[in-house]
């Protein structure tokens, strides 16, 4: 059933200012699933606008093969004439971080701009437009311009526009970015349902993992042009192996806000000599035993929490625990090789009496 | 009324209001120089000005030399003091128009002065235009076309702001046209005013301009507001 929808390989950008040669994107390998919600995280100018502006050419890489839909649309400077690209980019659709539309029309105007091409007679494209109006949520608001409506009711229209022409992609370059916390959650939640309901692929662009985590279930992460890690969801916030990559995640759950009030404790400040302060973490099926229970069972260490978190990730449960463990030194070295070996991923963070 | 403009103002009452040194043909022929002269110099500008937008760096047809050689000789019209076209085209005029004196001789430098000065304002405000949504449009699969529309009805509420301005500056310049025997109402002001001490008359004419650049202002400003969306 899941086939691939966007193939980029080994995709090079590179721009020539003045007398130097910038590489953008280098070397990226990425294949997208149909019906994935896709993050690409990176800081700004790792390249993750230049890469998706691949996908509909509006970048034109140097070097490359891009398969859209089992079209190869670019293959080392073989591309597209302007009419076939054009009807291809319709298939594509893009939403914007400042929205990009047209002041001067009205929201149905713009939306109505994506249809200019289409086989649709009059009266059915007004019909469409009024339609993806109502599914965006903006059906009251056809007649205003842009500059009457909020930002978040500028981005619906902008999605509007996008899904004019029954895209099966939809690109989100950092779409949430210039919208409050509020209304980012909207327009995500308004992403996921497109994708659910109408099985559109969302390509989306952040530099936020949290976003990512709320509603993608695939993640690529950027830097300096160079795809540096990419997995499920799942894989990357439960096993993160690139430094840049888990000092993400540790910004997407919180966990350095937390610690710096866990090491202002008193209890953490003169930790007793029987005892360790420790990071756990696990996912899946290790939440379901009760872990914190055995080790008191059977090795009388108790366990003092100080900070949980637990979050599921594309259906499976990703915790975190801040906790002090206290017993016997023996009992202790026994407790880590067990929670370990129970496949928790155990770092102490401080050891007491020290 | 006629009375009291025949008592205080003899010059301006001589001079009538029909025939070739009326009131009412200078009226005439400054509305006919201005208008005629924007009509072709502004389409040549309005062309100029997108084509150096869409030429230009980071243009949907991004050339460099159309780009380079639109940009100087743009630069080169600009820089030539009006007064001075008048007397450099006035050959390429004859050859035109076949005479170098008279209003529709005037049209030639008129026009030639009006094409640089807006195609540069047209460029500004052209280039002001957020990028992002030319991007957007071309992502939705917008045609070349599409695009010029684009640009055109985003930017019209600005284009009718330096519409207004190069207007205003285009009946300054039929007034210098005088000086090819054009007439109008610069032409009264000088020739039947200042050159015969007839202060009325030079007077006059004045606020016949200024009522007229008033107008066009008046006009533009209300046009814009209207317009834009902003």
């Amino acid at each position: 059933m899941s086939r691939e929808i966007i193939k980029l390989e080994h995709i090079d950008v590179t721009f020539q200012q003045k007398k130097r040669t910038i590489k953008a994107v280098k070397d990226v390998t990425i294949h997208i699933q149909q019906g994935d919600i896709y993050g690409i995280v990176g800081y700004s100018g790792a390249g993750k606008s230049t890469l998706v502006r691949v996908i509909n050419l509006l970048q034109v890489p140097s070097a490359g093969k891009i398969t859209i839909d089992d079209d190869v649309i670019y293959q080392d400077g073989i591309t597209l004439n302007a009419a076939q690209l054009r009807e291809k980019r319709r298939d594509i659709g893009m939403i914007f971080q400042h929205f990009n539309l047209m002041a001067q029309m009205t929201a149905e105007e713009n939306v109505a701009f994506a249809l200019k091409h289409s086989n649709l007679s009059k009266e059915e494209k007004k019909e469409k437009v009024a339609k993806l109006l109502d599914l965006v949520g903006l059906a009251d608001r056809a007649e205003n311009y842009p500059a009457q409506l909020s930002g978040g009711q500028k981005q619906r229209v902008a999605i509007a526009r996008a899904l004019a022409n029954d895209p099966k992609i939809l690109i989100s370059d950092e779409s949430t970015s210039a919208l409050d916390p509020k209304t980012t959650k909207q327009i995500l939640a308004l992403l996921q349902e497109l994708n659910k309901k109408l099985g559109l692929t969302v390509v989306l662009i952040t530099h936020e993992m949290q976003i990512v985590k709320d509603i993608a279930n695939r993640v690529a992460v950027m830097q300096n042009g160079e795809l540096i890690e990419e997995g499920s969801v799942l894989e990357i916030f439960s096993n993160p192996q690139n430094e840049l990559t888990q000092d993400f995640i540790v910004t997407a759950t919180g966990i350095d806000e937390a610690m710096i009030k866990i090491n202002q404790q008193e209890i953490v400040k003169n930790l007793p000599e029987d005892s360790i302060l420790a990071h756990l973490k696990y996912s899946g099926s290790v939440t379901d035993t009760a872990v914190i229970n055995d080790i008191y069972k059977q090795y009388q260490v108790s366990a003092n929490i100080l900070h949980g978190n637990i979050e599921i990730l594309d259906h499976t449960p990703v915790g975190e625990l801040v906790v002090i463990l206290s017993g016997n030194a023996a009992n202790l070295a026994s407790v880590q090789k067990d929670l370990e070996a129970a496949g928790v991923l155990l770092r102490i963070l401080k050891e007491g009496g020290n | 009324m006629s009375q009291f403009i025949q008592t205080y103002l003899p010059n301006v009452y001589r001079m009538g209001w029909a025939g070739q040194a009326g009131w009412g043909t200078a009226i005439y022929l400054t509305l006919y120089m201005t208008v005629i002269s924007f009509l072709i110099g502004g389409i040549l500008g309005l062309i100029a000005g997108l084509l150096l937008v869409l030429t230009g760096p980071g243009g949907i047809i991004e050339n460099r030399i159309v780009f380079q050689i639109l940009d100087k000789v743009t630069s080169i019209f600009r820089a030539i003091p009006f007064i001075i076209l008048l007397a450099l085209f006035n050959p390429f005029t004859r050859l035109i128009v076949g005479t170098g004196i008279g209003p529709t001789a005037a049209l030639v430098p008129l026009s030639l002065a009006v094409f640089p000065f807006f195609a540069r304002q047209v460029q500004v405000v052209l280039s002001e235009l957020d990028r992002g949504v030319i991007e957007a449009a071309q992502a939705s699969g917008a045609t070349f076309w599409d695009i010029v529309g684009v640009y055109l009805r985003e930017g019209l509420p600005d284009l009718i702001r330096v519409t207004t301005v190069t207007l205003i500056s285009l009946v300054g310049e039929t007034a210098m046209a005088g000086a090819v025997g054009s007439g109008g109402l610069g032409n009264v002001a000088l020739t039947y005013g200042f050159q015969r001490y007839n202060n009325d008359v030079t007077v006059l004419a004045t606020i016949l301009i200024l009522i007229l650049i008033f107008a066009i202002q008046f006009l533009g400003d209300f046009l814009t507001r209207k317009l834009s969306h902003r």
